[in-house]
């Protein structure tokens, strides 16, 4: 809208005292919180950056924490993430995946389709902290996996179960209606259908999905601080096989910030762990808005 | 099945009918199991519901029932670890309540007036830069925030009002008041784009400026969906554990502004990781009861969004 123009025609106007009180307080106040915000967030990217980027260098990133050898370092943390990430990725894509083809493809009872979504918007309003719980009941000591990184990835299959689904569903929901009947015409079965033509044609919204999801372990710590323990020591996951591999435990980078921050009060690599995180989700953030724009233009 | 209803020349037909049978048979046996697949996938979103609601309330009621529900729920002291424990989560249930009224008052009146700003005021260029950095803001993860409350608030705090510890009800307030503004911002927004046109034009039309348009027009064509981002950062506040984790001190008082407090989350959290018997079934039963809360907020929730569709 041309405000600029509005404004002159406002003031040429012969407004009541009240109302041209009541005009300018309001815009006040609008500029004042559109302010407040954007000067909070700059404050706080600043903040960050100017006590975390003085520690960071690439010995930090790789290198493991050692007394003998005097090092400070958070490379187990992110290897631990990166395990994280793809454990819960392998588990939740297939499920989201799948829910999604259900629901938009296959569910012809509504009633069956509107519990499942009432069920994913549940999964989605439920507090980590809830999550934890379950993690530690369900996962670390029902299923007796300890305080494992594997019984913080089944957590996290839940936790982003929901996102997985949205994502897929609204990307299956463009896919014109005519590609199917063509697939359908041309006496393909509807899971050859799906697989050759529907999901081909939303592979980018899984993809978004599956960004959104990695932004939501990366950020998770309240799960994950007690579900995967607290050891800052580099994992071999490869040791004694599969074995080794679903023993494995260790801090991901959010847990390892929290230690750092409350558990020995260093906050100058809190805050170094705190650039990462940040840079990670900014780089989370642009790839999702490219892919949604790749997706807005088909 | 498409196939049957095609029509072949007879002389075809026989051997025609018997290549496609046993072919269609091996393929209608593939179509069932993948449609069973994708049934147990979408049936396994209800399953974790299910499977969370039960293991809550196993877990969660034996502890109300040792403690005694109304001892447990209006019980003013919450000493676990003392030698006669005392589980009463009153002060948990109203720190809760009041920092998340506290982050709403002020988190919600800026969230709001920002989103007018973005959907109506400012430049649409202006408003694609702040946009992303708003996004940004979302995405921070949530120790982050505690983090930088812990160095920068608390001790402002501290030195401000003069008191023992900065770690306050006051610094958790602020901290989820910060951390509910992206969602807010964007709901909010949603909700004022969608307005039509019409009735902002015919306001104009009709005399009204363009601010009193949007708080007495646009706003309330849209209250719905800001209803929505109200409810919406409830949930979000009420469920925060870890920022104000790292805020709140963490002291089971009675919530007052400046003394160190405790939530319902970080309840949970301060004394997951090392509580055993009975302390530990009292932590599952803070669990049920915040999941119950949340649940609540969830169906209100709901309420709103379809009521903004329909709208």
């Amino acid at each position: 809208m041309a405000n600029h123009n509005h404004n002159a025609q406002d003031m040429a106007r012969n407004f009541s005292a009240s109302r041209r009180a009541y005009n300018g307080v309001m815009r006040a106040l609008i500029y004042l919180a559109s302010a407040i915000v954007v000067a909070l967030l700059v404050f706080l990217l600043c903040y960050i950056f100017y006590r975390g980027i003085p520690n960071l260098s690439l010995e930090f990133l790789t290198s493991e924490e050692s007394v003998r050898n005097d090092t400070q370092g958070i490379g187990p943390a992110i290897l631990n993430t990166l395990y994280v990430i793809i454990a819960t990725l392998i588990v939740v894509l297939p499920l989201g995946v799948g829910a999604a083809i259900y629901l938009t493809e296959y569910a012809t009872n509504r009633k069956l389709v509107s519990a499942i979504e009432f069920a994913t918007e549940t999964l989605a309003g439920i507090p980590s902290i809830i999550y934890a719980l379950v993690g530690v009941l369900v996962f670390a000591e029902s299923l007796a996996l300890g305080k494992t990184l594997i019984a913080g990835a089944f957590t996290l299959v839940i936790m982003t179960l929901p996102t997985v689904i949205r994502t897929t569903q609204e990307s299956l929901k463009t896919v014109p209606l005519s590609y199917r009947e063509g697939s359908l015409g041309l006496g393909s079965g509807k899971w050859h259908m799906i697989r050759t033509v529907v999901l081909p044609s939303s592979i980018d919204g899984i993809i978004t999905g599956c960004i959104l999801s990695i932004g939501r372990i990366v950020g998770e710590s309240a799960v994950l601080l007690y579900t995967v323990g607290m050891s800052m020591r580099m994992q071999d996951f490869f040791q004694n096989g599969l074995e080794s591999f679903f023993s494995a435990s260790g801090s991901t980078l959010s847990v390892a910030l929290y230690v750092y921050a409350k558990v020995r009060a260093d906050f100058d690599l809190a805050f170094s762990v705190a650039v990462v995180l940040i840079v990670i989700t900014l780089v989370i953030n642009l790839a999702a808005k490219f892919l949604g724009k790749k997706f807005k233009k088909k | 099945m498409k196939e049957k209803s095609l029509s072949n020349p007879p002389a075809e037909r026989n051997q025609g009918d018997l290549r496609r049978q046993t072919k269609s048979g091996s393929k209608h046996a593939l179509e069932k199991t993948m449609k069973l697949i994708f049934f147990i996938c979408g049936f396994i979103a209800i399953a974790f519901v299910l499977v969370i609601t039960i293991y809550l309330i196993i877990s969660g009621l034996p502890a109300i029932r040792e403690i005694g529900l109304v001892n447990f729920l209006f019980g003013t002291e919450w000493a676990s670890t003392a030698k006669e424990p005392k589980f009463g989560i009153l002060p948990l249930i109203l720190t809760s309540v009041y920092g998340t009224a506290g982050a709403i008052v002020i988190g919600v009146p800026i969230g709001f007036l920002m989103a007018v700003f973005l959907s109506k005021v400012a430049p649409r260029r202006v408003a694609a830069i702040i946009r992303p950095v708003v996004d940004l803001l979302a995405g921070i993860p949530s120790i982050v925030y505690g983090l930088v409350g812990l160095m920068v608030l608390v001790p402002f705090i501290r030195e401000t009002f003069n008191t023992a510890a900065g770690e306050s009800l006051l610094a958790s307030i602020v901290v989820l008041a910060v951390m509910i503004l992206p969602s807010i911002i964007s709901v909010s927004e949603t909700a004022l784009n969608a307005v039509p046109r019409e009735y902002e034009e015919a306001s104009l039309a009709l005399g009204a400026t363009e601010i009193e348009t949007y708080f007495r027009v646009s706003a309330p064509a849209a209250k719905s969906g800001i209803a929505a981002a109200v409810v919406l950062g409830v949930g979000r506040a009420i469920g925060e554990a870890m920022a104000i984790m790292m805020v709140a001190g963490n002291v089971a008082n009675m919530p007052d502004l400046l003394s160190s407090v405790r939530f319902l989350t970080t309840g949970i959290a301060v004394e997951l990781a090392y509580s055993s018997g009975l302390q530990r079934q009292a932590l599952f039963s803070i669990g049920l009861v915040l999941f119950l809360f949340i649940m609540c907020i969830n169906v209100i929730l709901n309420v709103f969004l379809k009521q903004d569709k329909e709208g």
